[in-house]
């Protein structure tokens, strides 16, 4: 499955990229895996998005939990905590 | 309702004006101002950049303007935010509510403001003396959202 994944300030910065598209194995299927799969990536990828640590996940420009199905060509974002006004 | 997210200057007095036009049954405007302040927890800022996610932003923020409609009693509601490159004194953010009354214009203001801070995409970045620094979410502003229940 293809989808599209964006990343916002802080995250953009450490992860050196604004976004990316990638192939996901069949077996990623919601946003719990695709986190667990970005995390094998290792270094910065499984410091930043450890459980516990403070992100956010947007699926198609909505709010995501870790239960949220994905689809092809999906817009998957990860950001930080917003901080806006 | 009218929700822009924008690079450059606003001018509230032709904003409101425009909010307004010929509509006689507006008693209230409430508005709210959001100004770039030279000091954040103790320390001196020199320039803000505020990054927005485009497209997710303008969304969430209709929706907070069209859940303000359906609590309060309003005519209309007009959310102007800043993006780039921002420095102590500038404006940052506008809030503009009309209704007949000044209670469900000042409460969907205040409403708009909160929800504005804890829920629409937006990140600060500060450039302090000593370097660049993201600005944490604040727990204050989740408080001061919870209040109105969701």
């Amino acid at each position: 499955m293809k989808v599209k994944l964006l990343y916002f300030a802080r995250l953009r910065e450490v992860f050196q990229r604004s976004g990316e598209d990638v192939i996901l194995p069949e077996a990623v299927a919601d946003v719990s895996a695709l986190l667990a799969w970005l995390r094998a990536r290792g270094g910065t990828w499984s410091a930043e998005l450890a459980p516990g640590r403070a992100f956010r996940v947007a699926v198609d420009q909505e709010m995501a939990d870790p239960r949220t199905a994905l689809h092809e060509d999906a817009e998957v974002a990860i950001f930080p905590p917003v901080t806006g006004g | 309702m009218s929700v822009r997210v924008q690079t450059g200057d606003f001018d509230v007095g032709a904003e409101i004006a425009r909010l307004r036009q010929a509509n006689p049954r507006i008693g209230a405007v409430a508005s709210f101002v959001g100004v770039v302040r030279d000091l954040n927890e103790g320390r001196s800022v020199a320039v803000m950049e505020l990054e927005c996610y485009p497209g997710m932003t303008e969304r969430s923020i209709e929706k907070i303007v069209a859940e303000a409609k359906s609590r309060w009693d309003i005519f209309d509601a007009l959310v102007v935010h800043r993006i780039g490159t921002l420095r102590p004194a500038d404006q940052i953010v506008l809030v503009v509510v009309t209704s007949a009354h000044r209670g469900d214009a000042f409460a969907a203001c205040e409403f708009l403001m909160d929800y504005l801070k804890t829920r629409a995409p937006f990140w600060k970045k500060e450039h302090l003396p000593e370097g660049t620094r993201w600005v944490d979410a604040r727990s204050s502003d989740d408080a001061a959202a919870a209040r109105w229940g969701s």
